[in-house]
């Protein structure tokens, strides 16, 4: 945890420096100086890093400001942007609908999921855990194979589900899921949950590893009944640092539902019942060129996902205490 | 003591009930994630009139390759010639991951090790940064690669990827752990500070690597070159077999073919990585 000794500043050669800097300034210029080789470790990560995360979030923010189309100079035009997301464009409000829904059941479903099946993997033997740990986490690195999902959902009658549903006599003509709006939301959601055990999953798998053993047979003295208890007073408190890792991942990933949407239902979807934020950014980024109006989109997400993070970390904080 | 830890867990507080109705459970859903892939995996080796038999046969009756055989006359055919697709594929993966994992873990080293001024602050935004999705910069970064000249080359996709937030942050959680003793003996002979890295750190931190490595060769892997890359000869495996996989009815068989052959690299590399995988993720939480 504690950062190695670093050699102590030494003192600068007279003359070395203008004598009206304040002191605090030369102070800090010294720690600089001293610890150059960090900045020098630092400096190629750090600057692709600010040029293609930090600085495009401070430019979309200023864009959402703008009329720009990428011909012409960006023209100021305060919060027209905004005023028209939220009293003129309803695709844009059935989208936030869409996505609210989707990140409030797919975010915690699935990082409950994540959770209750790495606890129960927990208690397998090591072949076992590394074999179950391989079936959940397999969907989410198979990349595209989701498109097994089209098979499923396909809707003629050689669709996987309708093949069945019809065999098995409870409907009688297949069902167009991905063309029926009621149908595409769930679909999705679905298809969501299944790609989501992902990193959140294994950091609570090795989580549950580190849990310290003695702990739980130190509680059983101290009067713990059932598996119940032991995971609310023991396991969880445990393990706050990865359940809080673990939030932000899957929280992160709720909010950006887009490929799986555009996959199953198409872009665009029938009457926009799979639209989301996302592609709705989508839209205008890389088809319409409005990219002050993509960027507004884009500024609107930013806050939703890193405000609902940041509220999910103060929440998780208390757990245990 | 050593042994009973060897052991694994005792099981205490265990009720009969409880451990039935969790693995039961665990069954249904293991299953349910692990059914369409195994169709998947099926449907790779099924003939074209098993693949639309009505009902529905899970599992293959007469296995054959001809799916495989399609699919390599249908690349035979492609405009570019399918091995350009796979060679942008690899090119840009092995770069993309090799300078993440090398560029990550320098500035890892720096940001777990070392008390510079601003240590913590830039710390705390990448910790931000993992808040949001990268889509949400897509709009400003495409200005930002036209403005380098960037847009249509490989390095739009790989260079954002060197400055991926997560790899970052496992790798730094992860070199906290290094016993600053060791550090301290190498400073102590004499060895500068790059050099401390690469021959104290770097071997120190082989599980963090394989992590960083699986985490970028998925992302990379799976690229379609995030609206970066227009000319069909830069173009990636990923775009490529998306074509054929919407080619339809005709060609489910070589899109089942190749599904197969582009989601069994990733699991395979997780299958032999998966141990060090978890010993890196034990080191992932978040400390307030």
């Amino acid at each position: 945890m504690e950062p190695i000794a670093q050699p102590e500043a030494v003192p600068r050669p007279a003359g070395g420096k203008p004598a009206k800097a304040p002191a605090w300034w030369s102070r800090l210029w010294r720690q600089i100086k001293v610890h150059r080789h960090s900045y020098v470790l630092l400096a190629p990560y750090m600057s692709l890093f600010f040029l293609f995360t930090v600085i495009p979030v401070a430019i979309s923010l200023f864009i959402s400001f703008t009329y720009f189309n990428l011909l012409e100079f960006p023209k100021f035009i305060g919060w027209q942007n905004y005023a028209r997301l939220f009293l003129e464009d309803d695709i844009f409000l059935i989208s936030v609908k869409n996505t609210i829904i989707f990140a409030a059941i797919t975010g915690p479903v699935s990082y409950v999921a994540c959770f209750l099946f790495a606890w129960i993997i927990n208690e397998m033997s090591p072949k076992v855990r590394a074999f179950m740990t391989l079936v959940f986490y397999a969907p989410s690195i198979s990349g595209n194979v989701f498109f097994i999902w089209l098979m499923i959902f396909s809707g003629d009658r050689y669709g996987i589900l309708n093949a069945f549903l019809i065999e098995w006599g409870i409907i009688l003509e297949p069902i167009q899921w991905l063309k029926t709006e009621s149908y595409i939301l769930p679909i999705i959601i679905i298809v969501q949950l299944w790609l989501s055990l992902g990193t959140g999953f294994l950091a609570f798998i090795a989580g549950l590893q580190t849990v310290d053993r003695t702990l739980y047979e130190a509680g059983a003295v101290d009067g713990i009944r059932n598996r119940w208890q032991e995971l609310w007073y023991i396991t969880l408190p445990s393990m706050r640092p990865q359940l809080m890792f673990g939030a932000v991942i899957q929280l992160t990933s709720s909010f950006a539902v887009a490929d799986v949407s555009i996959y199953l239902a198409g872009f665009p979807s029938i009457n926009y019942a799979g639209s989301t934020v996302v592609t709705h950014l989508i839209d205008f980024g890389t088809i319409r060129f409005e990219m002050g109006y993509a960027s507004a989109i884009a500024t609107l997400l930013f806050i939703m996902m890193v405000g609902t993070n940041l509220f999910v970390q103060k929440l998780l904080r208390k757990v245990g205490e | 003591m050593k042994l009973a830890v060897l052991r694994g867990p005792r099981k205490v507080n265990r009720s009969p009930a409880g451990n039935f109705f969790l693995f039961a459970f665990l069954a249904v859903a293991g299953a349910f994630s692990a059914i369409p892939l195994v169709y998947a995996i099926n449907a790779a080796f099924k003939p074209l009139d098993e693949i639309f038999l009505f009902p529905p046969r899970m599992f293959v009756r007469n296995p054959t390759l001809q799916n495989f055989a399609d699919l390599v006359n249908l690349l035979g055919q492609s405009w570019v010639p399918f091995t350009r697709y796979i060679f942008n594929t690899v090119f840009i993966t092995l770069v993309g991951v090799i300078g993440h994992v090398l560029f990550a873990s320098m500035a890892g080293y720096a940001l777990a090790k070392h008390n510079f001024p601003g240590r913590r602050v830039l710390f705390q935004i990448v910790v931000l940064s993992l808040m949001f999705a990268w889509q949400v910069t897509a709009v400003p970064n495409y200005m930002i690669m036209a403005k380098l000249g960037l847009v249509d080359t490989y390095w739009a996709v790989i260079l954002p990827a060197f400055a991926y937030s997560l790899g970052l942050y496992l790798m730094k959680q992860f070199m906290e752990q290094i016993p600053d003793a060791l550090l301290e003996a190498a400073k102590i002979d004499g060895a500068s500070e790059y050099r401390i890295f690469w021959s104290v750190v770097m071997p120190n931190v082989k599980p963090a690597w394989m992590t960083l490595v699986i985490l970028l060769f998925q992302f990379l892997w799976g690229t379609d070159g995030n609206g970066f890359i227009y000319s069909e000869q830069l173009k990636t495996l990923h775009y490529a077999s998306n074509q054929i996989i919407q080619g339809g009815i005709a060609r489910a068989g070589a899109a089942s073919a190749v599904a197969l052959i582009l989601m069994s690299v990733p699991i395979t590399i997780f299958i032999f990585s998966q141990s060090q995988i978890i010993e890196t993720m034990a080191t992932s939480g978040m400390k307030d």
